[in-house]
């Protein structure tokens, strides 16, 4: 953040279409739409859906370090 | 009963203070421009701006109301989990586009955006109305969370909110958006601790998980509604799916996340909180099983208010000193989104209807002072709006509001990617949308509450002639309609030749980063 870049910066990387895997995971009810098998009691429509915040959460974060690597 | 009122009211007292010591803290150079008071200054680091957008989205409305919702109607109510999943990759690249545009364009609301992008002022006064509309009701919701609480402690009267309401306009009018940001902390804080307690300790009562879900789907296997159950059924998964994505979709297009996101220091805070931000998802994901918690320790809502449920199970569940704290987290928890909401509607009254239509020359005092009376003004509506209507109505409001600030998504969110769409097409589509869904909405009717009209937000295509029993968002169907009658208006206006507004941007606003010269505002930092 010092001296102003000669080449425009640019958003495009081709890990920005990782994003779309924990878009359409979620979207997919056959996916979970189960009370077997249960986690701890709780019915895997529950727990699965919740566990799906982790994959949104890796996915943010891999497409954030790959874009910043490929500055 | 009297500890739980005195423990609530100490921490909302506590908390009212730190409102009004907030003006002095990353004390700006200047309160008295629209920059400062709107948007903090613009300088909040990662932390900060996961706690106030984190505060912002995730309301106290939201932490009684999804509950309520799987107590009532069982597995649809969770939609809020895949929502608040979703949204965050799908607009990490908007969010970022937006940020940057907005830095060297000196664009304060997402219709300040549309008016520099497609050079119509008929079309960003449209958003930057879509936008208070939306948001009213919303802050009307956030005194139904308050008004659950004080229902469960005996406190009844409109008194009580009417004080709480007082006090937050107040310190909004002082402090701006330093207020919400310094608040969210401690609101926080509150909920993270009272949501572990009680989903560790309250399921120990009441015999474990698998005893919780047994007595949730015994109920709604009693019941004769087909729609109910702890899983979905065939005719309502389009509608789950269909109403997270048009949520996500929705959410950053409010005028308020947008307040919250444009105050962050640079894209990184930005990128890092879409990482972060979903740690109050599983939050919610664990607010949500609330619900069925209340259905095995036999709650029974307060008359026909459904939203007293989760306050209730804690006052059964805790002893009255935590019930307590557990209130003064939801109290304090509207306090914070009703605050960025009414500076975000204030906001889009004064940049795009004051300046652009009243004053066109006003200084950064007046717009500044414009703004600060148009956020009490903003206020003093929602406050009526609980008093003199039937809470159910703010509730219905807030479901069309959903659905409108949809309608804005093509001059937004694609907007910030493409300059393809002519302004007339724009407005076309959003009066298309608009018209779509208002008559959807009108036809959807609620026998649980009694209403022929406006009963929800699941549309049966029935009623378009199909031959199924499926439901669908009606937001979700409303912008199809919109989108296509765009792409038509489009292609008809650039084939008639019809004048296109001047884009005020150029590709390379769109990357910009602090530390860019073109990148303004941010020379107002205070050290940390």
């Amino acid at each position: 953040m010092t001296s102003p870049r000669t080449t425009p910066r640019s958003d495009r990387s081709p890990w920005n279409w990782l994003l779309l895997v924990p878009i359409a995971i979620p979207l997919i009810p056959a996916l979970f739409n189960s009370v077997e098998p249960r986690l701890f009691g709780i019915p895997l429509f529950y727990w699965l859906q919740l566990a799906f915040v982790l994959v949104a959460v890796a996915t943010t974060l891999v497409v954030y370090r790959m874009g910043r690597r490929g500055r | 009963m009297t500890t739980e009122i005195v423990v609530f009211a100490v921490l909302f007292l506590i908390v009212s203070g730190m409102g009004f010591v907030a003006s002095r803290w990353r004390r700006p150079d200047d309160i008295a421009s629209l920059h400062e008071w709107g948007l903090g200054g613009r300088n909040f680091g990662t932390w900060i701006t996961w706690f106030l957008v984190g505060g912002d989205l995730y309301t106290a409305y939201t932490f009684v109301a999804v509950p309520a919702l799987l107590f009532g109607a069982g597995a649809t109510g969770f939609f809020a989990v895949p929502y608040t999943v979703i949204v965050y990759p799908l607009v990490m690249l908007v969010l970022i586009r937006l940020w940057s545009v907005s830095h060297v364009h000196g664009l304060v609301t997402p219709a300040d955006f549309v008016r520099a992008r497609f050079g119509s002022p008929t079309l960003a006064l449209l958003v930057a109305i879509t936008g208070i509309v939306a948001t009213m009701p919303y802050i009307a919701l956030q005194l139904v969370g308050i008004e659950a609480v004080l229902k469960t402690m005996g406190v009844t009267g409109d008194l009580p909110i009417i004080i709480a309401f007082a006090i937050l306009a107040a310190y909004t009018y002082q402090s701006g958006l330093r207020a919400p940001a310094l608040i969210a902390f401690v609101k926080d804080s509150l909920i993270y601790v009272v949501i572990l307690v009680a989903i560790i300790y309250i399921p120990t009562q009441l015999g474990g998980w698998e005893s919780i879900f047994g007595a949730a789907q015994a109920k709604f296997e009693a019941t004769p509604a087909p729609t109910d159950g702890i899983l979905l059924n065939a005719n309502n998964q389009l509608q789950y799916v269909t109403l997270a994505l048009g949520s996500a979709l929705a959410l950053f297009l409010y005028p308020h996340s947008v307040t919250g996101v444009l105050a962050s220091k640079n894209r990184n805070v930005i990128k890092r909180n879409m990482s972060a931000l979903p740690a109050y998802s599983v939050l919610l994901g664990l607010i949500a099983l609330l619900g069925y918690m209340a259905i095995a320790a036999g709650v029974k809502p307060i008359g026909t208010d459904v939203n007293t449920v989760v306050p209730q199970l804690f006052e059964r569940m805790f002893p009255d000193w935590f019930a307590g704290v557990a209130f003064a987290a939801v109290g304090i928890g509207a306090l914070v989104p009703a605050a960025i909401m009414s500076i975000a509607a204030a906001n889009l009254f004064t940049r795009n209807i004051y300046r652009e239509y009243i004053k066109r020359d006003a200084t950064d005092a007046q717009e500044a002072a414009a703004s600060k009376i148009a956020s009490l003004v903003v206020k003093v509506g929602a406050v009526l709006c609980i008093l003199l209507i039937d809470p159910q109505f703010s509730i219905d409001l807030q479901l069309i509001g959903g659905v409108i600030i949809l309608q804005t998504l093509p001059s937004v969110a694609l907007g910030l990617f493409t300059r393809w769409f002519h302004r007339a097409g724009l407005i076309a589509g959003w009066v298309a949308g608009m018209t779509a869904g208002m008559v959807m909405l009108y036809n959807i009717a609620n026998p649980a509450t009694k209403h022929a009209h406006f009963g929800g937000s699941a549309f049966s295509l029935e009623k378009l002639g199909l031959d199924t029993k499926m439901t669908i968002y009606a937001g979700f169907l409303a912008l199809i309609v919109n989108l296509v009658v765009a792409v038509l208006g489009t292609i008809i206006a650039r084939s008639a030749k019809v004048a296109d507004g001047p884009d005020a941007t150029s590709e390379t606003d769109y990357t910009a980063d602090e530390g860019d010269p073109r990148v303004r505002d941010l020379e107002v930092t205070s050290s940390t």
